[in-house]
């Protein structure tokens, strides 16, 4: 695990890369999290062109392809503002992959490193760099929290979310089994590993409900996407009409705990 | 005796049916309970050897530079290993392949006119799967470790490198023992099969004409043949047959003895959460004239199989780090769902998928390199920081990304290129790095959502089909102003 790193003085501008996932299938999270550091007073910029960090092609064994794509996202982010990325995933890629992607092209390596300090996954900034202590404004509530594997192993960031939670102190965190294991998302190995992948999100719902949460909340919309997506298509199967395992991003929980 | 019998192939072709085989496993909720509560047990082994995680990382790291340190100057200590060695009287043998490495061992064999080579455990005979080449050749070899005992009366092949029983219950353990053991009736009571084991295994420890053992950690300046082992039976087999044949890969090599207890206390924590082994052993010679003990014969091969292929790149070189403990198969959550058969390859787990390529080529191995998550606990928990996470991707990368090339840096490079998944591939980058491209893609994704096949392949075997929102997170904030 890498320590995070050094708080920075307090921005007042950030940049924020919402990821291709929260574009297209989580935008109410990224809304949410913009929204969020807004409230701290930070400006948030978000740059139009962005796309996707490269990650799915770079881990697929595809890097020429993950080079282009984050070729284009290096451009993006003039200033020196932090870039804030909703997804320790999509962050870690960033933050840690990118001087390697590049690392035989001097002026793309360059410029990947000089980005890759300014990387901060959204929880990990609201709570090294802001220092924020959310303040709860809602009833009573159980939720579980799910750090992604890259949140945890490549960021360092695993315990920022649940130190938010813990702030706030109308909510329990229950604590699931097995939480550091993987919810078997992996971008395409979900796809070219079904049955494996499959069998790690079934026991990762297991144990997520087996909390009596009433909701999962987690920083990662990829493994949000998993998770949800099998929960989903097990209350499916077995006929239930309102979903036994709701869930969202930790911003839009947060927000709406804090809202009064 | 015999006549030398043609070669042995081996037949390990792990990339065919390995997801029918992880399948099979999958869909049985015995074996994924039990191999999830064993794996939970050396887990939680292993934390209480480590209950300082500074501590950890400081070792973690030493341990890595000690095989990064010994592994830059292999060429060079492997010579020294065999020359102080050879001054110690141990013969030294080079093989390049498996078949090489059998010719050596049997070609001893046949010499002493040997009947039964008694093993201790070692995972490169089973990578050369010597015992099928012995049997062929008409020597008796019997396992006397006890996992490996047991897996070998079952005729199957260890299912982890620690503990090749693993996947065995008492009852099953029991079983086997009442069918294939002469004179034993049926007990499941632990204690007595272990018993039952040793009875048998110390007549043939007498009778044993060869003795055949791996290596942890050979010793270059002292010429130290090093075994760890819990059960004895390794001292027994290096020990008590006249002669002692020890067989291990060319990368297994330190330079100095004081590299080894760095290595043995990382080995023995992180492997079965041991503080130190029951046996520690080293063998720095025959019995000399004068002694009363030890064999009159002491040989070493010391075995390539691709190894240095992974040694002559940088990065992939990382993976001769290895010391064997098996941590990462312990924390790997791909492993506890299908345990080791369903690789089918003799190391199994996270190094299974990184060192296996290099010894069956990427045309046999392809389809293990994308049977993993990239979730990292296997790199986590590594001793010597193996990154297996970023040495699979590279390997994905030299399977699939390119078409197979002139001179590549591995065998079977290009063997699961596809042109159309390649296709598919430029095609997202074309559009993922074009603003303009994308934005119309997502457009068209958020309005014809509708659309949306409720099939999505192997997505929607378990999971509800993914549908694009109706609108993106720039349509929200344009219309928020």
């Amino acid at each position: 695990m890498k320590p995070a790193q050094s708080p920075p003085a307090r921005p007042s501008d950030v940049y924020f890369f919402a990821t291709c996932v929260v574009d297209q299938f989580f935008p109410g999270a990224g809304m949410d999290a913009i929204t969020l550091l807004e409230s701290q007073g930070i400006r948030v910029h978000f740059p139009e062109e962005q796309t996707c960090c490269g990650q799915p092609a770079y881990t697929s064994g595809f890097p020429d392809e993950a080079r282009k794509v984050a070729a284009h996202q290096l451009t993006l982010f003039p200033n020196e503002w932090p870039v804030v990325v909703p997804s320790g995933s999509c962050a870690g890629m960033m933050k840690h992959h990118y001087p390697t992607l590049f690392a035989a092209d001097p002026i793309r390596k360059a410029q990947a490193e000089k980005l890759s300090a300014r990387i901060y996954e959204f929880t990990d900034f609201l709570v090294n760099v802001l220092g924020w202590h959310p303040e709860d404004h809602g009833d009573a509530c159980t939720v579980v929290l799910h750090t992604s594997c890259s949140a945890r192993r490549e960021m360092g960031v695993h315990l920022t979310g649940r130190k938010l939670l813990g702030d706030l102190h109308k909510v329990t965190v229950a604590q699931q089994d097995h939480e550091s294991e993987c919810c078997g998302f992996g971008g395409t190995f979900s796809v070219k590993q079904p049955e494996i992948s499959g069998a790690m999100v079934e026991d990762k719902v297991k144990a997520l409900k087996a909390t009596g949460a009433e909701r999962v909340v987690s920083a990662d919309c990829g493994c949000l996407m998993n998770i949800l997506g099998h929960a989903a298509w097990k209350d499916r199967q077995e006929g239930r009409a309102k979903p036994s395992l709701p869930g969202e991003h930790i911003a839009s929980f947060l927000l709406r705990r804090t809202s009064k | 005796m015999n006549a030398p019998q043609t070669p042995h192939t081996l037949h390990f072709m792990p990339s065919a049916g390995f997801r029918a085989r992880a399948k099979d496993v999958v869909d049985n909720p015995f074996l994924r309970q039990s191999f999830r509560g064993a794996m939970d047990f050396l887990m939680s082994k292993r934390a209480a050897q480590f209950p300082d995680a500074e501590e950890l990382e400081s070792l973690r790291t030493l341990g890595e530079s000690i095989r990064q340190y010994n592994l830059a100057r292999l060429p060079d200590l492997l010579e020294r290993l065999e020359a102080r060695l050879t001054a110690n009287g141990i013969q030294v043998h080079w093989a390049e392949t498996p078949d090489e490495a059998n010719e050596i061992i049997l070609g001893i064999c046949r010499r002493h006119e040997a009947k039964l080579m008694v093993k201790g455990k070692s995972m490169v005979s089973e990578e050369i799967e010597l015992n099928h080449a012995a049997e062929a050749a008409g020597i008796g070899a019997l396992e006397s470790d006890m996992g490996e005992y047991i897996v070998q009366l079952a005729d199957e092949k260890p299912s982890h490198i620690i503990m090749p029983a693993i996947h065995k219950t008492k009852e099953q353990i029991a079983k086997l023992f009442a069918e294939n053991v002469p004179g034993v009736d049926y007990t499941d009571n632990v204690d007595a099969l272990i018993q039952i084991g040793r009875r048998v295994l110390r007549e043939k420890f007498q009778e044993a004409d060869i003795g055949l053992s791996g290596v942890n950690f050979a010793v270059a300046e002292t010429g130290t043949l090093c075994l760890v082992e819990n059960e004895g039976n390794g001292r027994m087999c290096t020990t008590a047959p006249p002669v002692h044949i020890a067989i291990t890969g060319i990368e297994k090599i330190v330079e100095k003895l004081e590299h080894v207890p760095p290595l043995l206390s990382l080995l023995t924590r992180s492997a079965t959460g041991q503080n130190i082994s029951t046996y520690f052993n080293m063998i720095s010679s025959p019995r000399k004239p004068g002694e009363k003990d030890g064999p009159s014969e002491v040989h070493l091969v010391l075995l390539d199989n691709g190894r240095s292929q992974a040694y002559a790149d940088e990065q992939l070189r990382k993976t001769l780090q290895c010391i064997r403990c098996g941590a990462c198969m312990n924390h790997c959550p791909v492993y506890t769902r299908i345990g080791g058969h369903a690789y089918g390859t003799t190391y199994p787990g996270p190094i299974g998928k990184i060192i296996s390529p290099h010894m069956l080529g990427l045309e046999a191995t392809k389809g293990l390199v994308t049977a993993s998550s990239l979730c990292g606990a296997c790199g986590e928990v590594c001793p010597v920081k193996i990154p297996i996470p970023e040495l699979l991707i590279r390997l994905r990368e030299e399977a699939f990304s390119a078409p197979p090339r002139a001179n590549p840096a591995m065998r079977g490079q290009g063997a699961g290129y596809s042109g159309l998944i390649s296709a598919v591939w430029r095609g997202w980058a074309a559009v993922y790095r074009s603003p303009s491209l994308y934005r119309v893609a997502t457009w068209m994704g958020s309005r014809l959502r509708g659309l949306v096949p409720s099939r999505q392949g192997a997505w929607t075997s378990v999971r509800v089909p993914l549908k694009p929102a109706p609108k993106r997170l720039r349509d929200m904030l344009k219309e928020r102003g």
